[in-house]
């Protein structure tokens, strides 16, 4: 399922997947290697045809790849499963566990705050970022003066760190000092506290990240809509459409896969929020803040509980897949293809 | 094909009438409502500017004042003594500019051999790349360290530069879209002339995607620079840490000085700004070829 959705994915990006038939000027050559060794007699024979020459030196090409892929993620990825059924703290030798981490999981009244906090945040963000970023979009594709100015404008934000960003909205968030607070008191309404109470303090970080990550998803949209055609409009007023109309019936579809990448891009970033929980807030007040990734962090490198922080990390890991493949399914009821 | 210039505004946007509101009306409410929203972008960061330069106690008096006077430029000098900031921008000018280089070499090496070389399981590598974008980099975050402990890259700044020199799969994925664009007159009148692929690769892709490789490298200096999971987790000696670790750790050790804070603040935002200011168009142009065909 997630490969056919991956496969249509890809199509809308970019070529099909045919690299032998693309790269092929000659014609189509489809001999498959077992038929190239039975026509050779013996091995050095071989390793001398073209095609086998040419097959090795693409591997040697992808020898930082693969070995990236073998050490860094796939062997990383498996070493974590084994991992998460191990009780390991580093300074000691790991030693099996079994369940046990996952059952603790299960049962600690911890684990429902850290995924409740994680799914709160990914449930509004991606939402309104993408609605945000959309809208912004459609503003800036109308013939409005200073369009590049503008763009940079919005562009700040994204291109600083996020620990910039966090520590500059810390002191923006000042419930004494802060500019916010003061803006507010000077037209009458009393400060809040923002990051320091418990309600409040995740919907401080939302708003942050909102205005940090505007920009990006603009551009992405922006993209989009500049790549609608003309005619597709010039029609649709003919047949009289009014803006509204033309808005919804041809806009809309038209980019609706690129929304559905910059949902799927906004949910598996969302569900990673790291850098803001920890810089605003580290976690709290009172593990208000305290997201998955975040407690995988800590869980790993504070606490140097390897096994536990494993077996967190891939129910972070089923998640998001669960959620992907949701979205991959749910595409074909409003995913225009044109 | 001038990739740059797409990133401006060159299309002919429309211009529709007979709507019931004027197309001039809502032009100008818009224009209002986007300055509006790109002002709230900007002025945080001239917040910040203003903070950075006040002494310790007009940070704290109310109403705030905009322009500080007189303007204190020692809170900088101040910054770079109380922690080692400058050995910090050093060693992320490292990291980063090590780090894109080593993305550079792999990915075009890899996307290459996916566009124009042919070699059985290549669509199944391909497929396996692109889908571990979708794994959370805390799952590989742990063994990672785990290997890197063992290697005694703890405290170093290898496990911060060697991955990049691994391959990665949005570099390969948008080098393999450009060279799928390049024609193939190019490399088979070279392989007449004798040209093996390495040669074609080096002599005739390399040259012709300057553009992509030009964006690929603002991308990943950009997120090398600005990362701080992989550095957080390895690095412990202030004189060893990037500009976001210091700057955080800062944070921990004087945490009501924002003024200062707010110094070193900019000191780790201002040469990404400029750099952008710089070279906005392949900022730009990069993200849009993440979100289209590319």
């Amino acid at each position: 399922m997630l490969r056919l959705g991956l496969s249509r994915l890809i199509e809308t990006l970019g070529s099909p997947l045919q690299p032998g038939r693309a790269a092929d000027s000659g014609g189509v050559h489809l001999i498959g290697v077992s038929q190239l060794l039975r026509q050779e007699r013996s091995v050095v024979g071989f390793l001398r045809r073209e095609r086998v020459q040419e097959a090795l030196q693409a591997y040697l090409f992808l020898l930082p790849t693969l070995v990236g892929l073998a050490l860094f993620t796939a062997g990383a990825v498996i070493a974590s499963f084994v991992l998460s059924f191990t009780n390991y703290n580093v300074f000691n030798p790991p030693h099996w566990a079994g369940l046990y981490n996952y059952r603790t999981i299960i049962n600690a009244p911890l684990t429902k705050q850290v995924i409740g906090n994680t799914l709160y945040y990914s449930a509004v963000m991606v939402p309104a970022s993408t609605v945000l970023a959309l809208l912004v979009a459609l503003a800036m594709n109308q013939p409005v003066p200073f369009r590049t100015l503008l763009r940079s404008m919005f562009f700040m934000p994204v291109i600083s760190s996020t620990v910039a960003v966090a520590l500059i909205w810390s002191w923006l968030y000042n419930p004494e000092f802060g500019l916010l607070n003061v803006a507010l008191r000077a037209v009458g309404i009393k400060g809040l506290e923002w990051l320091q109470n418990t309600k409040t303090a995740m919907p401080s970080i939302m708003i942050m990240s909102l205005w940090k990550g505007l920009g990006y998803n603009m551009v992405i949209f922006l993209a989009g809509l500049q790549a609608v055609p003309e005619q597709l409009y010039e029609a649709a007023e003919i047949d009289g459409a009014g803006r509204w109309a033309r808005l919804r019936h041809v806009t809309l579809p038209m980019i609706s896969p690129t929304v559905f990448l910059v949902l799927i891009l906004s949910t598996i970033a969302s569900f990673q929020v790291f850098e803001q929980t920890y810089i605003l807030t580290n976690g709290g007040p009172g593990y208000a803040t305290l997201t998955i990734a975040l407690y995988i962090y800590q869980t790993a490198f504070v606490y140097f509980n390897m096994g536990y922080a494993s077996a967190l990390a891939y129910i972070l890991f089923a998640g998001v897949l669960i959620v992907t493949l949701v979205q991959f399914r749910l595409q074909n009821r409003w995913v225009f293809y044109g | 094909m001038n990739h740059l210039a797409k990133a401006r505004f060159p299309r002919p946007v429309r211009r529709f009438t007979g709507n019931s509101v004027p197309q001039a009306v809502l032009v100008a409410l818009l224009g209002l409502a986007l300055m509006a929203a790109a002002l709230s972008m900007v002025v945080p960061f001239l917040w910040m500017i203003s903070t950075s330069l006040k002494q310790r106690g007009m940070v704290f008096v109310l109403p705030p004042q905009w322009i500080p006077n007189p303007p204190q430029w020692d809170n900088y000098a101040q910054v770079t003594r109380r922690f080692p900031f400058v050995a910090n921008t050093v060693n992320s000018m490292k990291v980063a500019i090590l780090g894109s280089f080593g993305q550079i070499v792999s990915c075009s090496l890899a996307a290459y051999a996916f566009a124009r070389m042919r070699f059985p399981g290549s669509k199944v590598i391909f497929m396996i790349l692109l889908a571990t974008m979708m794994i959370p980099g805390q799952v590989t975050a742990i063994p990672v360290f785990l290997i890197w402990n063992k290697l005694g890259g703890v405290n170093t700044h290898w496990p911060l530069i060697l991955p990049s020199w691994l391959g990665g799969a949005f570099g390969t994925f948008l080098l393999r879209q450009t060279y799928l664009g390049i024609p193939q007159e190019y490399s088979d009148a070279a392989k007449i002339d004798g040209a093996g692929h390495w040669r074609i690769l080096t002599h005739i892709y390399l040259p012709m995607s300057k553009p992509a490789l030009a964006t690929l490298a603002v991308f990943v200096f950009l997120g090398l620079w600005n990362d701080f999971l992989t550095p957080v987790i390895y690095l412990s000696s202030p004189a060893k840490m990037t500009l976001q670790v210091g700057l955080s750790y800062f944070r921990g050790q004087f945490n009501t000085e924002w003024n200062l804070l707010m110094a070193g603040t900019v000191i780790a935002v201002l040469p990404v700004l400029v750099l952008y200011m710089v070279v906005q168009r392949y900022f730009v142009q990069g993200i849009a070829l993440a979100g289209l065909k590319g």
